[in-house]
């Protein structure tokens, strides 16, 4: 560990400070926003997602949706004491990877960019919210749904879409109450993400009275699930769950079809997509996913973003419409604050109180989104079809509780603990963390710590 | 209630796990027959090959969306886009040995090396400005049904992948063996030098062991993507790092080493990951396909360096 704890809290107090005097002046670190008055004011944002491998497709949406919203942001040509702002995105490749991932907030932070948007998975997020807190900046994400991202305490870390800490539950909830599942196979793909998501799942799934036949494991690469699908097979579970993104869950739709599985798949948002049913075809009937918010079509501004983001990229393939947002709570809080300065943006991200495309954004605080909804489709005739929203701006199933219960579990700790009956979960989980685990302060003491009460809690 | 009986498998379950361990493992043999073609003439390990692979899917792809779009036969088509995807990376894997390996013919051994990995990152690159970023479905060209054997299920397409791949190495071997061309790629595999002054043109030799070795790549891309159900530029990554596993377990450079490691790799992955879980009371899972299949690997080559196969110089291809 290069970056004791005691140095994490230093710089969030630097921050603080920063906080705290930024009304009178913008002090150090105040990069673009400095007095040279007259030319226009230019507003770095750095995107993060991955453009190039398997989920190019998805990264290249989000770059997309946040590229429709800084254009919007300066259609609408906002001044700032006579000087007009000016955003610029820079888009950036983080592949996916933890380590690139870091790479590309390094960059960031030496390009002085005033805000992030991003990353778009668990995997790069966290790690990368450690350098961007360290440096100050702003991190806005429009799609990490591991509930660890907010959890480490850092003070720039927001996101836009539910955490899995809600989405797990409410799938877990849905397999029992409304699909009667009896018995559940699971499998993930080893991410941050897939992992976190299933483990949550099985969390909830259990608690109602599931019982859980399997677990298989997988990769974020691969395209053969011929094995571990057989094994389910034999297991005869109900209802499989896959935590992990559509890459991998078409073919196995495809391949659950070939074996003559009759089980259905439920997933999270990561399956989700028009690419899943367009490329699994007549293998994908049937199946369920969730995603975290309301359909496209219900959203406030959902209609007509559709049309817009259509003309200009075509389909939507995911989180597009939440990138959109994630840029405009920024360009929102840039307003407020009157700067570009990181400082300042930052003191007013929490106030954020946005009518965005997706819903209304409000941050609890922890920088998690307040009253995130989840709604549950079904692939029928060739596209997925809203079934239930759970939760969402109404009251809701109090999204506090759940959230005050993960900061106890602190960060990934919380995952590979709950995996107990597995035995080897806390293991796994680390494996496939360690990547980050270098850079989340809180992580690496926490799953060693969880991982040894798990595996007698096996025997 | 599933029963939960840990250590005694199911019939059909056991038996579709080695379906699906021969045809993952004739999928891998047919795209290591291309790395040991190449390797057994030149010593070179072509990491582009999987590119080749991907290629070659995408070409067949493209070529048979057009051709249905035009409404030929299914069956034309797929000719036609087997044709036409062989032809493309024929002519790729020509290019691909002119430009970035002959020049470095005489050069340290890990120039060549170097390039190759640099190929295929272009390769992977230009595919992706040419057929986008998105996961595409690949038509239904070959034959779709299936068969109940013992309760597992076996789809022609299956069926067609491991017979391929078996005519392919015999094919090949045959070829190496039996004709005058496969006697000047002996030739040449054991001294170019010597193969030269013996009248035989070591640089067109090397030139055609490239050209059929990425032409078998399209075989091996059509038969990937036909099994999947879909292709994508970054397909042949992955799939181009298991062959080369294969092809060193086997033996790099023996052709039927090649067929042997992959089938090899193939049902260890898949007894892997349906067993290893039960075997071990849930200590290791699924997780560990990999490493198993690895760890088999590292075994193999610390008792026998040279791969399984490997001793037989002589049948170098």
């Amino acid at each position: 560990m290069k970056f004791p704890v005691k140095a994490v809290s230093l710089s969030m107090i630097a921050a603080f400070a920063m906080m705290g005097c930024g009304k009178e002046a913008p002090p150090p670190p105040t990069p673009a926003a400095a007095p040279p008055p007259p030319p226009p004011l230019v507003i770095k944002l750095g995107h993060a997602a991955p453009l190039t491998g398997p989920q190019a497709h998805i990264g290249k949406d989000n770059e997309n949706g946040a590229r429709l919203a800084v254009e919007d942001a300066n259609a609408a040509k906002i001044k700032f004491g006579g000087r007009d702002v000016k955003f610029e995105l820079m888009g950036e490749d983080d592949q996916a990877d933890p380590k690139q991932g870091n790479l590309v907030a390094q960059k960031f932070v030496d390009a002085k960019v005033n805000a992030v948007i991003g990353h778009l998975n668990s995997g790069t997020t966290i790690p990368a919210s450690k350098v961007y807190s360290d440096a100050g900046i702003p991190q806005v994400s429009p799609s990490a749904t591991n509930p660890a991202y907010t959890a480490q305490g850092f003070k720039t870390a927001f996101r836009v879409m539910a955490n899995d800490v809600q989405q797990g539950k409410v799938l877990g909830e849905y397999a029992v109450n409304n699909l009667k599942a009896k018995t559940v196979a699971i499998i993930d793909d080893k991410t941050a993400y897939g992992e976190g998501l299933a483990s949550e799942f099985k969390k909830a799934a259990t608690a109602a009275g599931v019982k859980v036949v399997a677990e298989e494991h997988t990769d974020d690469k691969a395209v053969d699930f011929a094995a571990i699908l057989t094994k389910v097979k034999g297991k005869k579970p109900d209802l499989v769950f896959y935590g992990g993104m559509d890459p991998q869950a078409a073919p196995m739709a495809m391949q659950m079809k070939k074996l003559g599985i009759k089980a259905r798949l439920l997933m999270g948002d990561g399956g989700c997509t028009s690419e899943f049913i367009k490329n699994a075809a007549d293998a994908a009937e049937g199946h369920y996913c969730s995603l975290p918010g309301i359909p496209y079509e219900k959203m406030p501004g959902g209609p007509k973003f559709i049309e817009r983001f259509k003309a200009k990229y075509g389909d939507i393939q995911l989180y597009a419409p939440y990138a959109y947002d994630a840029v405009m709570v920024v360009v929102d809080a840039v307003k407020r604050a009157q700067s570009a300065d990181s400082a300042r943006i930052l003191a007013e991200l929490p106030k954020t109180d946005y009518k965005g495309v997706t819903t209304t954004i409000t941050f609890d605080d922890k920088g998690d989104i307040k009253d995130g909804a989840i709604s549950l489709y079904v692939a029928k005739g060739g596209k997925w079809e809203a079934m239930d929203t759970i939760g969402g701006p109404p009251p809701g199933p109090a999204p506090a509780e759940p959230l005050a219960g993960m900061s106890g579990m602190s960060g990934m700790g919380g995952m590979s603990g709950m995996t107990g009956p597995k035995g080897m979960g806390g293991m796994s989980g680390m494996g496939s963390m360690q990547g980050m685990s270098g850079m989340a302060p809180a992580a690496p003491a926490k799953p060693a710590a969880a991982a040894v009460p798990a595996v007698p809690a096996k025997k | 209630m599933g029963d939960c009986q840990p250590i005694i498998p199911a019939v059909d379950i056991f038996l579709q796990q080695i379906f699906n361990g021969l045809t993952l493992g004739s999928i891998y043999a047919l795209v290591a027959l291309g790395y040991t073609m190449v390797y057994g003439i030149m010593g070179l390990i072509n990491f582009a090959h999987g590119e080749v692979v991907m290629i070659g899917a995408l070409t067949a792809l493209a070529t048979a969306k057009a051709l249905l779009a035009a409404g030929v036969p299914p069956p034309l088509v797929l000719l036609l886009a087997l044709l036409v995807a062989t032809l493309v990376c024929m002519a790729l894997g020509a290019a691909i040995e002119r430009v970035a390996y002959r020049p470095l013919r005489n050069a340290p051994r890990l120039a060549p090396l170097i390039t190759a990995i640099g190929v295929s990152i272009v390769l992977q690159q230009v595919a992706m400005l040419v057929w986008g970023r998105n996961y595409h479905s690949v038509p239904q060209l070959l034959p779709a049904g299936s068969y109940e054997i013992l309760g597992a299920q076996i789809t022609e397409v299956q069926l067609i992948i491991m017979a391929v791949a078996a005519s392919t190495m015999l094919g090949l071997m045959q070829l190496v063996n039996r004709t005058r061309l496969g006697r000047a790629m002996r030739a040449t595999s054991e001294s170019p030098a010597i193969a030269a002054l013996m009248g035989v043109d070591a640089n067109r030799i090397i030139m055609l062991t490239f050209v059929i070795g990425s032409g078998l790549g399209a075989l091996a891309g059509v038969m990937v993507s036909a099994n999947y159900g879909i292709a994508h530029y970054h397909m042949g990554f992955l799939l181009g790092l298991k062959a080369f596993t294969a092809a060193v377990l086997g033996g790099i450079g023996n052709l039927a080493g090649a067929m042997v490691g992959g089938l090899l790799l193939g049902i260890i992955e898949a007894l892997g990951a349906g067993y290893i879980g039960d075997l071990t009371g849930g200590v290791l899972g699924s997780n560990y396909q990999d490493v198993f299949a690895f760890f088999v690997l590292i075994v193999v080559l610390i008792f026998r360096p040279s791969g399984l196969m490997g001793e037989k110089v002589a049948e170098r291809a």
